[in-house]
């Protein structure tokens, strides 16, 4: 799989000097396991720069959205595939008792909050509740979800080809309620996806500092991301949804300080980096 | 690895930091946690015990009528709301892993959690003399 990341920033674009290497968009990545199979992560910000990207030899597109926080949907509107109506499209959410996805996605895809209609794509999107019982089969890709502790229905994913494994947590509080700095597995959210994996993109948004002063608001520090990773055994943490007020001078230094375990291998998430999985 | 649903991970943690002694199954009926609160009217520390799956602690707790009598299932507020995904309550006794029996009151109610999936189930208890 080849992944490439469009938004890095958590929960409000940062757009601007300061922030011009590590990027300002918001929650969004592009997996692509075959040259006619798009998957995206997330529709935040970073949705319409690679919604620019898309080219015609694209016939299928699966958008798994983690949750329906606006800074994970917020590209929506703007993704050109689903104007064009050239490929065949699906979006994936979290399950929720309340509401389909159809209806808690159109609260925004509506006016006031936006003059389209989801009814209105070209693209005919289908919907579907993501994979938390079990797994799906997306091309090459088996995809499965857990939910995960973040404030409302909220999943991670977790991607495996035949070629490795990656697993997508961008907003993501393990730490919420523990006893330890982290809980082992198996009572460890989020563990299950991550097991392994040899691609894990994780929530660190914010300072120690920062993370005192908001508990319950569904994030991780840096250092709680590298304990994730340590516990989970994956072999390669990307760290994501910075901050929108930390500049890139901030992402650097944090990056430097990090006390880096043997046998894994940790970079800040950046806008435009690519990876093979 | 199999590795619990957040319900139960969430469950588990909140009944960490009780006073309030609750008893923990998942989805299947195995105990996965009781509290530190439970464990003076059990009659063990919780890390002490082995994996026990329903029927196992069924059989080690005892549960039964104050008179003496058994006590079905449909009438142990614990197996009845993971069976029927309602909440229960009852008086009832138990025979504790230190040989003592006590009676206790139990409320019992399932988790269920997103996509109406049944986590698990928790039991509340206490010591019926002190109602």
């Amino acid at each position: 799989m080849k992944v490439r990341l469009w938004g890095v920033r958590g929960s409000l674009g940062a757009a601007g000097q300061a922030t011009v290497r590590y990027g300002g968009n918001t929650s969004c990545i592009e997996v692509r396991p075959a040259a006619d199979h798009l998957i995206v992560l997330d529709a935040g910000s970073g949705l319409r720069p690679l919604g620019l990207a898309v080219t015609p030899e694209v016939r299928r597109i699966d958008v798994l959205l983690t949750h329906l926080h606006m800074d994970h949907i917020q590209g929506l509107g703007f993704f050109a595939p689903f104007f064009s109506g050239d490929a065949e499209v699906a979006i994936w959410g979290p399950p929720s008792i309340t509401a389909s996805l159809h209806q808690r996605l159109t609260r925004y895809l509506s006016p006031p909050l936006f003059p389209v209609e989801l009814r209105d794509f070209a693209a005919r999107p289908t919907l579907h509740d993501a994979p938390t019982h079990e797994s799906v089969r997306l091309g090459s890709v088996e995809v499965s979800a857990a939910l995960i502790l973040h404030p409302g229905p909220t999943v991670g994913y977790r991607l495996t080809s035949p070629e490795g494994t990656l697993a997508y947590l961008p907003d993501h509080e393990p730490a919420l309620g523990a006893r330890k700095s982290l809980e082992p597995p198996p009572w460890l959210s989020g563990g299950g996806l991550a097991e392994g994996v040899d691609l894990l993109i994780h929530d660190a948004q914010y300072t120690a500092e920062e993370y005192a002063q908001r508990i319950g608001w569904g994030h991780s520090t840096l250092d709680l991301a590298v304990t994730f990773a340590q516990l989970t055994g994956a072999r390669r943490l990307v760290t994501f949804h910075h901050d929108p007020g930390h500049d890139d001078a901030m992402l650097d230094a944090a990056a430097q300080r990090l006390p880096v375990p043997d046998g894994l291998t940790v970079e800040p998430g950046r806008e435009g980096a690519t990876f093979v999985v | 690895m199999d590795y619990p649903p957040v319900e139960l991970i969430l469950m588990r943690q909140l009944a960490s930091y009780l006073a309030t002694p609750i008893f923990l199954v998942d989805a299947g009926g195995t105990l996965v946690f009781y509290n530190e609160a439970a464990e003076g009217l059990l009659g063990r520390r919780f890390e002490d015990l082995p994996e026990m799956g329903r029927d196992e602690w069924l059989q080690a707790f005892q549960p039964h009528q104050l008179d003496g009598s058994p006590l079905s299932s449909d009438d142990n507020p614990l197996p009845a709301a993971l069976a029927d995904g309602r909440e229960h309550h009852r008086t009832l006794a138990i025979i504790g892993l230190d040989g003592h029996e006590r009676q206790i009151s139990v409320t019992a109610f399932p988790l269920i959690g997103q996509a109406r999936r049944l986590a698990g189930a928790v039991a509340v208890f206490w010591p019926s003399e002190d109602r």
